[in-house]
């Protein structure tokens, strides 16, 4: 379903992806472990396309297209899905009618129907019982003074919405109480299908318990270092990434 | 291809002409040009002198080169005395069976019809073309309550007491240069009395809509609601594209008596000018309100999208203990676009409230500048204001400015201010996008939000239309 060849990608003037290798196949969940800093958030966003971050050379196909060609919107509507690590606030706008805004456009890309407020509204309740999110949230501006696990869960209904075939998470789990993380792994779960696939950015194991990867990948200074069974996430989770780079770095 | 002319037209689309042959006072301002005009609407004595005693007090301010200079816009000179200060469609329909097809198409074609089957439900309408009221619908359902609507001109001549005792009285000729040339010159408009107790059943609204290729327009609204009555109005208006400016100086005047609510909305999409800054209306407006008893309350409203140059500041005299002054706004400037525009709040009676809620959008070259004063007056103990101010700007041609003014005459007064500018940011817009929405429509939703509180203040129908303006105005400018 996606494969990212050699991917080099800098933001900010600083170079991050130095030369990314993955491919991800339909049904599949892929983890992606590695310390701060190391360029998780950054191939999120750049498979998003996000214009901040300027992929500098290499290429990803989605489903045999060209991804990189394509706008974010375009790539949104194509299937893909980001999970935001810190997603933002939009003042005066209301989550409900954010969420039907994006899912309107994406179903009328795909001559699909479109739902009115009321339908919508419907369809959104029952998803928010997964999330076990109260729906007057859902009235408030987007993200406004909502909790940390509150956005992640919100984030997880907005994924839940849209169906989408690539779900690229970024730390969905950092920052939720027990219960909490529980609800998101559920809902990523539900989620699970022959057909979609998900990339699962996280820094504990913990989440891996619950939604079990079958690759875990291991991302030290903008390179995949090393990949292997769920077993993987234990070792680091126990010994840290210390010697994991080495272990593949090219004797340059 | 996209010609610069196509693309103007996509811009603005009420930019059409109306083909219509239409009669025009000679050019010029002199007393024979107020006597002719006085003359042609049949007016009693006391209008015209009245007319009279204005255009003298204008023009020994244009002798004395007092034309406002003060407010954060710029544009060549107007020739005063060189201007066409009446434009009327030839034919003087009786009824609204006898308006010219012309004319009822020029309505519908705004979306504003009013022939009988097509009218909008709950919104009573009177349709001003050029200098005249053309048009007033709903008028005997409103009379059986006893209400007054419709065009300045006939309520001259059906209810001479009521324009005698209150023209003026909010403001007076002597108030600012453009109301004194208004006062001189203006040929019509809508008038409205709320008798007491009466809570108007419709929306009403007046349609202004600037034909003639050069006179100015020069309208005059008054609107009186009795005690303990309440009243939603709200104007529109709109212009053809014409690469010269035309000069729009009206006056709106407001009175609540004791007990009485007015909320006044505009919606304002005059001709803007080409992308070049080329042509375009001067809206050069006074409008002000008098919370004249205890407990009045004035609410004011506007969407200010069009307009090459904007001066306008509805203002409120607190005047009644407890009365209540508002002021929400949303000012957009794209292209050339300059506004100045604010508001005054002046509090005499005890415990009186007013609450300013401005929004500038910029975007383009646009220039844009909240300008408002804040005067609590010996006798206004306890009064209480609440401003805030906030700016968006769309690119890093436009700019933003805020002027606020604070006179405090009573150490009892409570006065908060808050101020903020932003972009839209990068970060907003692209979760928009991966949501699967386009540049377009996420920088909408977000310029949405930023009005929303402005915007929840209009009366639903218009709401709608508020935000499909602001939408049709701004694109091309983001993205
Ligand atoms: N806008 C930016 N401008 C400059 N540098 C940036 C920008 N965004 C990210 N970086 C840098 O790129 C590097 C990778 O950041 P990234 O957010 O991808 O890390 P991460 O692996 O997601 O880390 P974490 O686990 O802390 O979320 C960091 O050194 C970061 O400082
Ligand atoms: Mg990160």
């Amino acid at each position: 379903m996606l494969e990212i060849r050699n991917l080099t990608a800098s933001v900010g003037g600083n170079q991050v992806l130095n030369g990314i290798n993955l491919s991800i196949q339909a049904g599949t969940v892929h983890a992606i472990m590695g310390p701060n800093g190391s360029g998780k958030s950054t191939l999120s966003n750049v498979l998003a396309g996000h214009p901040q971050y300027i992929v500098d050379g290499g290429e990803v196909l989605f489903d045999g297209v060209d991804l990189l060609a394509m706008p974010p919107e375009e790539r949104a509507r194509a299937g893909i899905f980001l999970c935001f690590q810190h997603p933002v606030e939009v003042p005066g706008v209301r989550m409900d009618h954010f969420m039907r805004a994006g899912y309107n456009a994406i179903h009328k890309s795909h001559d699909e129907e479109e739902l009115d407020p009321i339908q919508f509204d419907r369809i959104l309740k029952d998803k928010a019982k997964i999330v076990e999110i109260d729906p007057l949230l859902l009235k408030r501006n987007v993200n406004e003074g909502f909790s940390g696990g509150e956005k992640k869960r919100n984030e997880i209904l907005q994924m839940a919405m849209l169906e989408p075939k690539l779900s690229i998470l970024d730390e969905p789990d950092s920052g939720l109480d027990v219960d909490s993380l529980r609800i998101v792994a559920e809902g990523i779960n539900q989620l699970r299908s022959p057909d979609k696939a998900v990339l699962l950015i996280t820094h504990y194991q913990r989440i891996l318990n619950y939604v079990v990867p079958d690759v875990v990948n291991v991302l030290i200074n903008g390179r995949i270092v090393r990949s292997g069974g769920k077993e993987l996430a234990a070792e680091i989770e126990a010994n840290g990434y210390e010697g994991q780079g080495e272990a593949l770095q090219p004797s340059a | 291809m996209t010609t610069p002319d196509s693309l103007a037209q996509s811009e603005y689309k009420y930019g059409f002409v109306t083909d219509i042959e239409e009669e025009t006072a000679p050019r010029g301002l002199t007393e024979d040009t107020i006597r002719w005009i006085s003359a042609k609407k049949n007016e009693p004595e006391f209008m015209l002198e009245w007319r009279l005693r204005a255009f003298k007090h204008f023009m020994t301010l244009v002798e004395n080169h007092q034309e406002p200079k003060w407010a954060n816009v710029h544009y060549p000179p107007i020739d005063f005395e060189n201007g066409v200060y009446y434009a009327a469609p030839k034919t003087n329909p009786a009824s609204l069976e006898d308006v010219d097809a012309e004319i009822l198409s020029t309505y519908e074609k705004l979306g504003i019809p009013l022939e009988e089957q097509k009218r909008l439900a709950g919104v009573a309408v009177d349709a001003v073309f050029d200098s005249v009221s053309v048009a007033t619908t709903f008028k005997e359902t409103l009379g059986k309550q006893g209400i007054i609507f419709g065009s300045f001109a006939d309520a001259v001549q059906e209810h001479p007491d009521l324009v005698k005792k209150y023209l003026g009285s909010v403001v007076p000729y002597t108030d600012n240069f453009y109301a004194a040339l208004n006062a001189a010159v203006f040929s019509d408009g809508s008038f409205c009395y709320i008798p007491k107790g009466v809570r108007c059943p419709l929306e009403l609204s007046t349609y202004f809509r600037i034909n003639a290729a050069e006179s100015g327009q020069f309208e005059r609204t008054l609107l009186i609601a009795d005690e303990g009555s309440y009243v939603s109005y709200l104007e529109g208006c709109s212009a053809p594209m014409r690469d010269t400016n035309q000069l729009h100086a009206a006056v709106v005047e407001l009175v609540a008596m004791e007990n009485a609510e007015i909320k006044y909305s505009t919606i304002q999409n005059w001709y803007p000018g080409d992308e070049n800054g080329v042509g375009g209306i001067f809206n050069f407006v006074t409008k002000r309100a008098k919370a004249a008893g205890n407990n009045s309350k004035i609410s004011w409203t506007q969407v200010e999208t069009g307009s090459a140059i904007t001066w306008k500041y509805p203002s409120v005299l607190l005047q009644g203990d407890n009365s209540i002054g508002e002021f929400y706004s949303v000012a957009l400037t794209r292209g050339y676009q300059q506004a100045d525009t604010g508001t005054k709040m002046t509090h005499i009676g005890a415990n009186s409230r007013s609450k300013i809620i401005s929004k500038g959008i910029s975007a383009g070259h646009g220039s844009n500048t909240y300008r408002g004063l804040v005067k609590i007056m010996p006798k206004a103990a306890n009064a209480r204001n609440f401003t805030q101010c906030d700016s968006l700007l769309i690119g890093d041609q436009c700019g933003a400015h805020t002027v606020p003014y604070v006179e405090v005459q009573n150490s009892s007064a409570h006065l908060e201010h808050e101020a903020f500018t932003s972009k839209v940011s990068e970060e907003q817009l692209f979760y928009c996008r991966q949501r699967g929405m386009s540049s377009e429509d996420a920088n909408s939703l977000i310029i949405n939000g930023f009005c929303k509180e402005v915007f929840q203040q209009l009366p639903f129908e218009f709401a709608v239309e508020a935000t499909r303006l602001l939408e049709v105005s701004l694109e091309g400018s983001v993205g």
